[in-house]
């Protein structure tokens, strides 16, 4: 009953609407107009890229992205560990498993922009924080159109991805492999270092790619929290292609974003050899 | 005593990062009924909102396009998916099995952005206008994959011999395939489906590149009135996320039976 053929229409779908298009982006980023109206082929619009203003808006996504892992990890983590402790404790006694890691997850699946859009109700200058803080004759914070802000979006976004990975592992590890370390004379915090942490890294680790990769190219948080005064690449990609209209060069960036995502993702995997399906997710 | 405490510290840090996740959520909820404009302050319970939400027509119009292109990509990508996780079994070379799912992989691991842009370049190239048709293709395109997802681990589970039988005994092979395989591997279809749907509704980067000539759906809507102070969206979003809770809520209470194909959480 395997038919290849029952394949075809989906091969079929990826090769115009997935391959295809990375050609189309790839042929317009080596694309350049030049000044007489001729078109040619060259790396030109790579080489703008590599200028100083742009990998300033570069450096500057990388370090958002990275503090948005960061955090994600250090808040995350701790609720993935307790989470799965938790379960195992349950399984063990053979009491059905719990619906609170669905509860951490289920964000994932929900709309991100009306969850962004959420916090503003929250932040706004005369917003629920800063009239609870006046209620109590606290002082406002103005945290709206910042950094800060923009991090807060994506960790509150993205914290999802890391939980679940993490979480993925931590359930499946044997509770005798801890108990053998304590009666060896392990401490539990020696345990915690020496046999969760390393036996939790590939979780940590598709934890991290689904948070970071996803924080490098977002473009709507950076413009809802940042009010347009927060430039990350994905904010110039778009720019590119619906404000500057250069096509070519927004075409350069995103393979240059393509490339990068593609490496990142192989070197991560390196790491996670055996855990495929959580690369996915 | 000490065992006590520490967990009821764990149970606070997870009741703090709950409210962390919830309370936006529950917040943009209650303003929903506020009869004040503001979304600071309390004026009183009102279903204004909800009212003048149903007379806004930009509103209504993405509101439809986006249930047209849930329910017509997900239906679509669910056929060519299911078909597709049958037809991939039937490649028995690896390196070749590999490929194809590598490629199936890109519109799952590559950044929304790229894909919405390269998808739109796509549209331009093919002088297709922009709208709710190009919305529906590059729906169909990100939602494939995760039918894929789902359907796979049933065809695992599947006997190989049920249907060897069926044809055996003389069913021909599309009655042996609907009344024998599918009603098998039927609980993965579904939630395919319903993850298509799922995806579909939620969509707003790759929506946002596709689309043109006023066509909106209600994340780009959402998107563009955000910096307006507009009410209206908090009573839309109450309405979707209960719509998307229940929607999960059913995915995993399939799914929670049989854990090898909970797509949701796996």
């Amino acid at each position: 009953m395997y038919k290849k053929y029952l394949s075809y229409p989906h091969l079929m779908w990826m090769l115009i609407f997935v391959l295809v298009p990375i050609v189309i982006i790839f042929l317009y980023s080596i694309n350049v107009l030049s000044t007489n109206g001729t078109t040619g082929f060259s790396f030109e619009n790579y080489k703008n890229f590599f200028d100083i203003t742009y990998m300033k808006i570069f450096g500057y996504s990388l370090w958002i992205a990275f503090l948005s892992t960061v955090f994600c990890l250090g808040f995350g983590y701790p609720v993935a560990y307790i989470l799965a402790k938790r379960e195992r404790e349950r399984l063990a006694k053979g009491k059905k498993s719990s619906t609170m890691f669905m509860l951490f997850v289920m964000p994932m699946w929900m709309n991100m922009m009306l969850r962004t859009y959420s916090w503003l109700t929250i932040l706004e200058s005369n917003g629920l924080l800063n009239t609870l803080l006046g209620f109590f004759g606290l002082p406002q914070v103005n945290i709206l159109y910042t950094t800060a802000a923009v991090v807060l979006g994506m960790v509150y976004d993205f914290i999802p991805f890391m939980i679940l990975p993490v979480y993925s592992v931590l359930v499946k590890i044997d509770p005798s492999i801890n108990e053998a370390a304590e009666d060896l004379g392990a401490s539990p915090i020696k345990v915690f270092f020496k046999v969760t942490i390393p036996m939790s890294l590939p979780g940590v680790v598709s934890g991290i790619t689904m948070v970071f990769l996803p924080s490098i190219t977002t473009f709507y948080i950076s413009n809802i929290f940042g009010g347009g005064q927060i430039m990350l690449v994905g904010n110039l990609i778009e720019q590119q292609f619906l404000v500057a209209n250069n096509w070519n060069f927004g075409s350069a960036i995103a393979i240059v974003m393509m490339v990068l995502m593609f490496l990142s993702m192989k070197i991560m995997n390196l790491f996670n050899k055996g855990n495929k399906q959580m690369a996915m997710f | 005593m000490k065992t006590k405490l520490k967990k009821a510290l764990e149970s606070v840090y997870l009741y703090l990062m709950f409210m962390f996740l919830y309370v936006p959520i529950a917040v943009l909820m209650v303003f929903s009924f506020n009869k004040a404009k503001s979304r600071g302050v309390w004026g009183g319970f009102s279903l204004k909102w909800y009212a003048e939400m149903l007379a806004d027509s930009t509103l209504m119009s993405a509101l439809r396009t986006t249930l047209i292109v849930g329910v017509l990509s997900a239906v679509i990508s669910c056929i060519i998916g299911t078909a597709a996780a049958i037809g991939i079994q039937g490649f028995r070379k690896k390196k070749l099995r590999n490929l194809i799912n590598e490629v199936t992989n890109i519109p799952m691991v590559s950044s929304e952005l790229v894909i919405g842009v390269s998808l739109m370049l796509l549209f331009i190239a093919l002088k297709i206008p922009r709208g709710m048709l190009t919305m529906l293709l590059a729906h169909i395109t990100f939602n494939i994959p995760y039918v894929i997802l789902s359907v796979t681990p049933k065809l695992m589970q599947l006997d190989n011999n049920l249907y060897e039988a069926a044809v055996d005994l003389g069913a021909k092979p599309w009655y042996a395939f609907k009344n024998v395989v599918l009603p098998e591997i039927m609980p993965g279809v579904i939630n395919g489906l319903l993850m298509a749907f799922t995806l579909s509704i939620d969509d707003f980067v790759i929506s946002f590149f596709t689309t043109g000539n006023g066509i909106t759906n209600l994340s780009i809507y959402v998107y563009s009135t955000a910096k307006r102070l507009n009410p209206k969206i908090n009573a839309l979003s109450t309405l979707m996320f209960i719509v998307i809770m229940l929607l999960l809520i059913i995915i995993n209470k399939r799914t929670s039976k049989d854990k090898d194909s909970n797509v949701l959480i796996s």
